[in-house]
């Protein structure tokens, strides 16, 4: 088969070129050599344009999104675990099992093929490790200048096999507990301390992580959770917003309760940056009613991407849906939505 | 994390509020104006005014330099942005803060022009060394805190012959701005609030030192207190004034001793001296115009003045009519007070200076301390 292809790729020092993305031969290289060399399973070795799936009884998640992250890759991860994680988490988020993935790339003409391979290699080793097929993709090749190197999208389609799950953002009552899974802002500010401009060396490393395992133990043990979402963009402030919002209640958190690295905490001290709106890559908000709480937080701390759970707070009765904070000095303020986005501020 | 931690003790500051209790006489009343927007910023986010007792108020003053620079110099920074000769370079602050019409810097760079973010003076200097064939323009803006670093920029520029480097500078000063909201036009008269104290700033101070403060607490007989910005030193900056005030004291206190002395950094104030000098007089937005409260570069360093290298003409912005700021900056209003608050103003679309930063006095209620206020959940209500 190579050798209708011509000579192998040049993964040392050759790129991305638009034939790259023109449907000739150079595509079905890249194609070959590069995606399905990674991805490696049966529904892509059968070379059609879809996937034909055969799925367990139960209800289907669908879930969908789109990465763009500079730079692409930062400590702890990159764009490519980042584009499996992401999706998956999204599937998890409803109680389901993540089965497969579909993956898009937009891909800039001039980025070297050693670079797309990387990240290639490493959504293949993220999926593996999570148990999720790459079942059916598509790549473009856009000209210099039409996207920032690579642009990953991702579909997830997981199945709820629990029928008793009922887990939804618009199920928090007034009273239910709320827990989180992990400390707050370590991919945000991973990926802020390696952007350019920005040269202060921290030991910060994004939490990017697969969370459905952690999910399945919870859902296991607390099948009456009304609520999970993984706080990413906006970070923890904006998904109780959006909860409160979706639920019609309140929320209630107590800020010593709230786990941060000190370093992470340090770095938001110094570009005056509140860590509740940094994104997470590797955490969950669950909500539960509350005689479920200890229970679930005891299955949480027992697995190993739950270790620094914690219960933060509560949902309240609210006609605003006011997210508040009780603060450590004992005073009350709200956490607030972002206004425009995260800026370091210096004066 | 060392050095904050030790400052943001619950217990302490459950003492420390206990301790201000204490001390207030049953009949008196204690409005008290921190003058900075970190000290404002960490007032809310902390939720400090729960720990206080209902005799003292807290007025939150105009020491926010993102607020305080009228639209105008705004606009001037937005017409040199969009000139395509330019690289602007400025801090993060200012990309968010809307011109006339909503135009802002992050605007701008979405319409194309070169804007640049940086950390640091010493980034824009690069950014020029890199650009010979481009004009880059540092955006200066902030209280004497950041004015060193300008000063420093020009000054390396006139030494390395940095010739497409030029600094549109707006630093401004503390002591006119105080003295100003003290007996300026429209200070607080017979039906204002009156003003029983200031927490001083904390950086700043570190420039300017303590002593700055001396002859107007002397000729006003307003006590003040240098505070940090974490929570415990506030506390103890208000405990320090409402013992003051109780004596009948007008004292320049320094409870921020780690870092401010009564002389403050004079290295850095020759410096500046060096390179820059006062302007006659100076627009701030929510105060009018301030004599000698601004500083622009000195007549032999014209060549890095972006204000004499470009024409720049003199932009006159205008706020919001309905816009009561002024008034906030003073004490006279509290935010909720205002019509456009949370309804028109808001952190996403902010009208008035006291909203543009998160350090303002309106941003800061609105983001940290809404709930406060069941005015103005009627107000929702009634919408």
């Amino acid at each position: 088969m190579r050798s209708s292809l011509g000579p192998p790729l040049n993964l040392a020092s050759g790129r991305v070129e638009m034939a790259h993305g023109a449907g000739g031969r150079a595509m079905a290289q890249l194609i070959d050599e590069l995606f399905l060399a990674a991805f490696d399973n049966a529904w892509l070795a059968q070379g059609n344009d879809q996937a034909r799936l055969t799925v367990p009884p139960g209800r289907l998640a669908l879930a969908t999104d789109t990465f763009v992250v500079t730079p692409r890759v930062f400590p702890g991860g990159d764009i490519g675990s980042m584009a499996v994680h992401g999706t998956i988490n999204d599937v998890a988020m409803s109680g389901a099992r993540p089965l497969y993935l579909t993956a898009g790339f937009v891909i800039e003409d001039g980025l070297p093929l050693g670079d797309l391979k990387a990240t290639v290699d490493s959504m293949a080793a993220a999926a593996r490790a999570a148990g999720v097929a790459v079942v059916c993709g598509d790549t473009k090749v856009v000209e210099r200048g039409q996207c920032d190197g690579l642009y990953i999208n991702t579909t997830g389609l997981g199945v709820i096999e629990d029928e008793r799950l009922n887990i939804s953002g618009d199920r928090a009552r007034p009273g239910d507990a709320i827990l989180l899974s992990g400390t707050l802002g370590d991919h945000g500010m991973a990926v802020m301390s390696k952007r350019e401009n920005l040269t202060f060396d921290t030991p910060i490393v994004s939490d990017s992580a697969a969370l459905h395992d952690l999910v399945a133990a919870m859902v296991t043990a607390v099948p009456d959770i009304r609520v999970l979402r993984d706080p990413t963009r906006g970070g923890l402030a904006a998904t109780l917003n959006e909860l409160a919002r979706q639920s019609r209640v309140g929320m209630l958190l107590t800020e010593s309760a709230l786990p941060i690295r000190p370093e992470v905490r340090g770095a938001c001290e110094l570009l005056g940056l509140d860590p509740l709106n940094v994104a997470n890559e590797g955490k969950l908000v669950a909500i539960c009613p509350p005689e479920a709480a200890e229970t679930l937080l005891n299955v949480m701390k027992g697995h190993p991407l739950g270790l620094d759970s914690a219960i933060i707070g509560e949902a309240v009765a609210d006609p605003d849906r006011f997210v508040q904070m009780q603060t450590a000095l004992g005073g009350r303020r709200i956490v607030d939505w972002l206004a425009g986005q995260p800026l370091p501020r210096i004066c | 994390m060392k050095y904050v931690d030790d400052y943001r003790d619950p217990d302490l500051g459950r003492r420390l509020a206990a301790a201000i209790a204490a001390a207030t006489r049953p009949a008196t009343r204690y409005n008290f104006m921190e003058f900075c927007g970190g000290h404002t910023h960490a007032i809310a986010r902390h939720g400090l005014e729960d720990l206080l007792p209902d005799a003292v108020r807290l007025i939150h003053g105009p020491g926010c330099p993102v607020c305080v620079l009228p639209v105008g110099r705004l606009d001037m920074a937005l017409s040199l942005a969009r000139d395509h000769r330019v690289i602007l370079c400025t801090y993060g602050d200012m990309m968010r803060v809307p011109g006339s019409g909503g135009d802002s810097l992050l605007r701008a760079r979405t319409d194309g022009a070169d804007v640049r973010m940086v950390y640091s003076t010493l980034d824009a200097l690069a950014v020029a060394r890199d650009a010979p064939d481009r004009e880059v323009v540092f955006f200066a803006i902030g209280f004497e805190t950041t004015t060193p670093p300008t000063a420093l920029a020009i000054r390396h520029a006139a030494e390395t012959e940095l010739t497409n480097f030029s600094v549109f500078c707006n630093h401004v000063l503390t002591p006119p701005a105080v003295l100003h909201i003290l007996d300026g036009p429209g200070a607080p008269g017979a039906d204002a609030v009156p003003l029983d104290g200031f927490i001083g700033p904390a950086h700043v101070s570190t420039v300017i030192g303590s002593g700055a403060y001396e002859p107007f607490a002397e000729a006003h007989r307003k006590p003040v207190a240098i505070a940090g910005f974490e929570p415990l030193d506030i506390l103890q900056a208000v405990l320090m004034l409402v013992r003051q005030v109780n004596d009948g004291r007008f004292e320049v206190e320094n409870q921020y001793i780690r870092a401010v002395a009564r002389d403050g950094n004079r290295k850095a104030r020759a410096l500046v001296a060096e390179i820059m000098t006062p302007r006659e007089t100076f627009e701030w937005r929510g105060l009018g115009a301030i004599p000698r409260s601004a500083l622009r570069p000195r007549d032999g360093f014209a060549r890095w003045d972006a204000e004499r290298r470009f024409d720049l003409g003199d932009l006159m912005g205008r706020d919001h009519p309905a816009c009561d700021c002024g008034a906030i900056l003073r004490g006279l209003k509290e935010p909720p007070d205002c019509r456009l608050f949370g309804a028109a103003c808001t952190p996403d679309t902010p009208l008035g200076a006291c909203m543009v930063s998160a350090e303002g006095a309106c941003a800061a209620h609105w983001s940290y301390g809404r709930f406060r206020h069941p005015r103005h959940r009627e107000a929702r209500r009634a919408l």
